[in-house]
C-alpha cells in the first residue's frame, strides 16, 4: 500500500502547505505547577488509588517478603507467580515458606505458561518505577525479566512501591526518567484493579485484569 | 469584566425581530428601564433582523444582506443594547466572520464591538441598583445558550433578580441545558424539540416559581408556549419586563 | 457504504417512544455531566491544561504530514510494521491480509471507533474469521447484534434488567441475575477464554507518539492490555490525526481525556506500546501491525475551518452534553460517532448527499464547544456544512446535495423583506395584525403546536410602540 502512503502524505503536504497552520506555543506551566510536599504524595497515592478499591500493605527493606507471606496466607492464596531473576524475586524467594503460598517462577516464555496463568495462579508479584501523586498511579516498566502478563493475567496483582520515586505529575515522572530518550516495549501506568461502568453506569471491578491491586509499600 | 466602562449618555437599542412581533412590551420595557438610568436611548426605525435564522441555516449571503441593511443605523460609538443574548451574540461575535473579505467589514467589526446583552450592559456599565415594589414572588431563571456562550452573560440577570427584594430566585437544576428552541430546529425536529422543552417544563415545575424570566424570546416562546399547553400555573416572562413591573410596584 | 441515507429523523422518533431507552440517557448524561464537572472544579487548571491539550493538537495537524513520517520511521525502527489505507475497504484488506499470513481464526478486539468506521467485524465474519469484542460495552453491544450508542460508553442505552435478559438468552449457564457484579463475572470468565486462545488481538489508538514510536491506549478493563499483550500477533488502528509530536505531549491529553470522558482522574490503565516482544522477553506479542487510515480525513485537513475537526481525542464529553443526543441515544444518529461529533465528523467522511441531515440536527447551544478538552469550535463548523450543504462547489464531499429550490426561494424573500425598511413595516405589520388567525395546522405551525400554544403577535411592534412613545429615532 505504498501508493496510498504517497498519495495521503503529498495530499497532505500540499493542503498544509497552502493553508499554513500556526500553533500556539504549548505552555507545560499548568502541569508543572501541580506539586506536593514530600510526606503528601504517598497519602494522595493512597486515598486516590484507594477510593478505586487499591489495597495497601506497608512494610520495610527487611521484612516485605515477610508482610507479603502474611498476606497471603491470610487471604488464602495459594499460588504467586513472581520475576526469578529479579532482585526482588531473588530477595522473595530467600527463606520463603514452602508450606505457605506456592511460588511459581515466570521463567518461561508466555506460550509455555498460559494455562497455568490463566487458569490456576492466583497472584503476580511486579516492582514499580515510582509512582504519580496527582492520580494515584504506579508506573511499571516490564523487562525481560519482569513480563507483563505477571501484572495483567492473575486474579490479584502485588506491585512493590518503594518511597524513593514518588512524583507529582506523569510529565514530571517521564522527564526525570527520561523516557523519551529509550522507551522499553511497554510501560504502563496502573490506577487500581481492573474496573468497568459499562453495565449501566455501576462501578463493577475485575472485569479482564486483575480484580485486586495490592500495593506493597516498601518503606525505608 | 474586570473594569467598568464608562458611563454613556446615549446608547442605540436594537430590538430584534422576535421582540418586535411578539414581545413589543418587553422590549419597550428595556428602553424604559435604560431611560430610568438617565440615558438617552434611540430607536433607529429602519431596524429589523440581525440576520440570524439565515446564517444558522447555510444562507450565508441572505444574512449578509439583512445584516449590511443594520450596519449605517447605528452611526458613531454609542453602545448597541440588545435585549437578547442570541442576536446580540450573531452581532458581536458573528458578524465580524460574515462580513470578513466584505468591503464594509470594517464597519461591522466596528458595530459588533459596541454590542451589549440588555443585563450585562445594565450590571457592567449602569452598575444599577432595583427597588423592588412588587409583592412577594418566587421565580425561576432560564439562561438562554446564546447569552450564557456567546455573550458570556451567566451572573448578571441572576445578580438583577437578586437585587429584588420580594423575589425569591430558585435555580433549576439544568440551568445551562438548552429549552430546545434552535430557531428552525423546533420545527426540523419538532419531537426531539418537545422532548427538550418537556424536560425543562418538568424542571421548571420541580422549582414551585410563579415566574420563569428568560433574556431571549425564542426560549421565552417555546418555554411559554409549552406550559401554556401543558395548563402550568407557571407564567413565562422576559427579564425587561419583570424587572420594570417589579421596580414599579406592578 | 450503502446509498440508502439513514433518517435521524425517523429514528430519534422512534427513540423519543421508548420511554426505558431516554430515562437511561437522562439518567447517565446527567450523571455524566456532574462527575466532569468535579473534576474541574478548578477553573484555572481546566483552562491552563485544555489550552496546553488543545496546543498539542494543533502543532499535531501544524507538522501531519512531517509527523507520520515520523512515526512510521520510528515504529519500523521499533520493529512495528505500518501500513496507509486511503479507504476503509483498503483498511480492511490489510487487515484481512495480516490474518490469512497469521492463518487466524479467532481474533479478540479491544474498543476502536476506527474499526466500526470500518465494519471491519462484518468482513471478518464474511471471511470465516471469529472476531469477538472485549471491552465489556462493546462485548454486550455484539451479543445484542446492534451497534455502540456512545463513543465510550457502547452499552449505555441498555440499563442492567436487559443486559441481564441479554446474557441469560446468549450465554450458556448464566443465570438470571440483575446484578452488575454478576454480569461483569460471566463476561470475564467467557471472554478470558477467548483472551488466552486468540491469534490476534486487535485495538485502536488513543495517541500515536511520532518521536518515540509510540502508541498509547487507555482503559479501565484490562481487556486493551489483554489484546495487545497475550495473542501472538497484535494490529493497531487508528485515524491518521491521532499522531501527537512528542512523549510529553502525551500527559496533557491523558489528563483531560478520562476527565471529560467520565469524570475520572485517570484509567486504570495507560499502557504505552513501542514495539512487538524483543529477543529475550517472555511475552507481548510477536508482530505488532499499525494501519493508518485516511478515510477522508485528508480532504478535511484540506481546509482551514474544517481541519480542526481533527483536533478531537474521542472523549465522548460533547455527547454527554449535548441536550439532543441525552433525548435521543446514540442509535438515532446510525453512525459510528454520534453526538455533536458525530456530526461535524460523519458528514466529512461519509458526504453531504448521506448525511446532509447531521448538521441540523443540532440547536446550535454550543454546550459540546464549552467542554471541548481540545476546543474544537463545533458549532462553528457544523454552520459551515450547513452552508456546503446548500452550496455546491466547496470542499466537502457532496457539496450542494441538499440544494433546494424552494427554500433557497424563501430565504432570498426573507431578506429582501428583511433588507428594506419599508418591506420589513409592511410585513411585520401584516403579521402583527393577521398573523394570529392563521390555522396551527399550517406547515411549521402544526409542528410547533403539538406541544406548544400558537405564539401570539403582540398586534403593535416595538417599532409601532417606540414611535408612539417618541423614542428618538437618530
Amino acid at each position: 500500500m505504498s501508493d496510498a502512503r504517497n498519495s495521503i502524505l503529498t495530499t497532505l503536504r500540499r493542503t498544509r502547505d497552502a493553508h499554513p497552520l500556526t500553533s500556539p506555543a504549548s505552555d507545560f506551566a499548568p502541569i508543572e505547577a501541580k506539586q506536593w510536599a514530600a510526606d503528601e504524595r504517598l497519602p494522595r497515592i493512597r486515598r486516590l488509588m484507594e477510593a478505586v478499591h487499591t489495597e495497601f500493605l506497608d512494610a520495610t527493606e527487611a521484612d516485605w517478603p515477610a508482610v507479603l507471606r502474611e498476606f497471603l496466607v491470610r487471604e488464602g492464596v495459594g499460588s504467586l507467580m513472581y520475576a526469578p531473576a529479579t532482585a526482588a524475586g531473588k530477595r522473595l524467594v530467600e527463606g520463603w515458606d514452602a508450606a505457605s503460598t506456592t511460588l511459581i517462577p515466570y521463567d518461561r516464555p508466555l506460550e509455555d505458561l498460559k494455562p497455568q496463568l490463566f487458569e490456576s495462579i492466583e497472584a503476580g508479584l511486579t516492582t514499580t518505577r515510582g509512582a504519580i501523586a496527582e492520580t494515584g498511579s504506579l508506573i511499571l516498566w516490564p523487562t525481560a525479566d519482569e513480563p507483563r502478563t505477571l501484572s495483567l493475567v492473575p486474579h490479584i496483582h502485588v506491585a512493590i512501591l518503594r518511597t524513593d520515586a514518588l512524583y507529582d505529575t506523569f510529565l514530571q515522572a517521564m522527564r526525570e526518567q527520561g523516557w523519551a530518550q529509550a522507551m522499553p516495549t511497554n510501560v504502563l501506568l496502573v490506577s487500581g484493579p481492573s474496573k468497568t461502568a459499562d453495565i449501566e453506569q455501576t462501578l463493577a471491578y475485575g472485569v479482564h485484569g486483575p480484580k485486586r491491586l495490592i500495593v506493597l509499600v516498601v518503606h525505608p | 469584566m474586570d473594569h467598568q466602562p464608562p458611563k454613556p449618555t446615549r446608547v442605540y437599542y436594537f430590538g430584534t425581530c422576535l421582540v418586535d412581533l411578539f414581545f413589543p412590551d418587553a422590549g419597550m420595557a428595556g428602553i424604559e428601564l435604560l431611560q430610568s438610568q438617565g440615558l438617552t436611548v434611540v430607536f433607529p426605525q429602519g431596524q429589523s433582523c440581525c440576520g440570524q435564522p439565515a446564517y444558522n441555516s447555510g444562507y450565508r449571503a441572505d444574512a449578509l444582506k439583512v445584516a449590511r441593511a443594520q450596519l449605517d443605523l447605528f452611526p458613531g460609538d454609542d453602545p448597541i443594547v440588545v435585549p437578547s443574548g442570541s442576536c446580540a451574540g450573531m452581532m458581536k461575535k458573528h458578524w465580524p466572520d460574515l462580513f470578513r473579505g466584505e468591503p464594509d467589514e470594517a464597519k461591522a467589526v466596528q458595530v459588533a464591538a459596541r454590542v451589549w446583552e440588555l443585563t450585562q450592559f445594565l450590571v457592567h456599565v449602569l452598575d444599577v441598583r432595583l427597588t423592588d415594589k412588587g409583592e412577594p414572588l418566587r421565580v425561576t431563571w432560564h439562561a438562554s445558550c446564546h447569552a450564557q456562550r456567546e455573550m458570556g452573560v451567566v451572573d448578571e440577570p441572576k445578580a438583577l433578580l437578586r437585587q429584588l427584594a420580594n423575589v425569591e430566585l430558585v435555580e433549576l437544576k439544568r440551568e445551562k441545558e438548552c429549552c430546545g428552541f434552535g430557531g428552525t430546529f423546533a420545527v426540523r425536529h419538532p419531537e426531539i424539540s418537545a422532548a427538550m422543552v418537556g424536560d425543562k417544563v418538568a424542571d421548571i415545575e420541580g422549582t414551585g416559581a410563579a415566574r420563569v424570566v428568560s433574556g431571549d424570546c425564542g426560549c421565552l416562546l417555546n418555554i411559554t408556549g409549552a406550559l401554556e399547553a401543558g395548563n402550568k400555573a407557571t407564567r413565562g416572562q422576559h427579564i425587561a419586563q419583570f424587572l420594570k413591573e417589579r421596580i414599579h410596584g406592578r | 457504504m450503502d446509498g440508502n441515507a439513514p433518517d435521524f429523523a425517523a429514528a430519534s422518533r422512534a427513540a423519543l417512544a421508548d420511554p426505558q431507552l431516554r430515562g437511561n440517557f437522562r439518567r447517565a448524561m446527567d450523571g455524566l455531566m456532574t462527575k466532569r464537572a468535579a473534576q474541574f472544579a478548578d477553573q484555572d487548571e481546566w483552562h491552563g491544561v485544555r489550552a496546553l491539550a488543545a496546543s498539542v493538537r494543533l502543532r499535531a495537524l501544524s507538522k501531519l504530514p512531517e509527523l507520520l513520517e515520523k512515526l512510521e520511521e520510528n515504529c519500523t525502527r521499533n520493529g512495528i510494521t505500518v501500513h496507509w489505507a486511503a479507504t476503509t475497504d483498503d483498511a480492511n484488506a490489510i487487515a484481512l491480509d495480516i490474518l490469512h499470513k497469521a492463518n487466524a481464526k479467532l481474533v479478540v478486539k479491544g474498543k476502536s471507533m476506527v474499526t466500526e468506521e470500518m465494519h471491519l467485524n462484518a468482513v471478518l465474519e464474511k471471511d470465516g474469521i471469529e472476531v469477538l469484542e472485549s471491552d465489556l460495552g462493546e462485548y454486550i453491544v455484539q451479543l445484542d447484534g446492534t451497534m455502540p450508542s456512545h463513543i465510550i460508553m457502547p452499552a449505555i442505552h441498555l440499563n442492567t434488567k436487559q443486559i441481564a435478559h441479554l446474557f441469560k438468552r446468549k450465554i450458556k449457564d448464566a443465570e438470571s441475575r440483575e446484578d452488575a457484579a454478576y454480569l461483569t463475572d460471566l463476561a470475564r470468565r467467557v471472554l478470558r477464554a477467548k483472551f488466552q486462545a486468540a491469534d490476534v488481538g486487535m485495538s485502536g489508538v488513543n495517541a500515536a507518539v511520532a518521536e518515540t514510536g509510540t502508541l498509547c491506549l487507555i482503559e479501565n478493563e484490562g481487556n486493551g492490555r489483554m489484546c495487545t499483550t497475550v495473542p501472538p500477533v497484535h494490529i493497531a488502528f487508528m485515524g491518521l490525526e491521532k499522531v501527537v509530536e512528542k512523549l510529553e505531549d502525551v500527559p496533557p491529553v491523558i489528563s483531560l481525556l478520562p476527565r471529560s470522558a467520565t469524570g475520572q482522574p485517570i484509567t486504570t490503565y495507560v499502557n504505552m506500546i513501542s514495539g512487538p516482544r524483543k529477543e529475550g522477553e517472555k511475552d507481548g506479542p510477536r508482530e505488532v501491525h499499525l494501519v493508518i487510515l485516511d478515510n477522508g480525513r485528508s480532504t478535511i485537513y484540506a481546509d482551514p475551518e474544517l481541519r480542526d475537526t481533527l483536533r478531537c481525542i474521542r472523549c465522548g464529553a460533547c455527547m454527554n452534553h449535548c441536550p439532543v443526543y441525552t433525548q435521543v441515544g446514540g442509535h438515532a444518529y446510525e453512525a459510528p460517532y454520534p453526538g455533536p461529533i458525530g456530526k461535524i465528523l460523519v458528514p466529512q467522511i461519509e458526504g453531504l448527499a448521506k448525511r446532509g441531515a447531521m448538521p441540523h440536527a443540532c440547536t446550535m447551544c454550543n454546550a459540546c464547544v464549552e467542554i471541548c478538552p481540545v476546543k474544537i469550535p463545533i458549532v462553528e463548523i457544523m454552520g459551515r456544512l450547513r452552508v456546503e450543504a446548500v452550496k455546491p462547489g466547496g470542499t466537502v464531499k457532496d457539496g450542494g446535495a441538499k440544494a433546494n429550490r424552494t427554500e433557497s426561494m424563501v430565504w432570498s424573500g426573507w431578506a429582501a423583506m428583511n433588507a428594506s425598511p419599508t418591506a420589513y413595516r409592511i410585513a411585520t405589520v401584516a403579521m402583527s395584525r393577521l398573523g394570529n388567525v392563521a390555522p396551527s395546522s399550517l406547515p411549521m405551525l402544526k409542528e410547533w403546536t403539538n406541544v406548544r400554544t400558537k405564539p401570539r403577535f403582540a398586534g403593535r411592534t416595538l417599532h409601532d410602540l417606540a414611535r408612539a412613545k417618541g423614542i428618538p429615532d437618530v
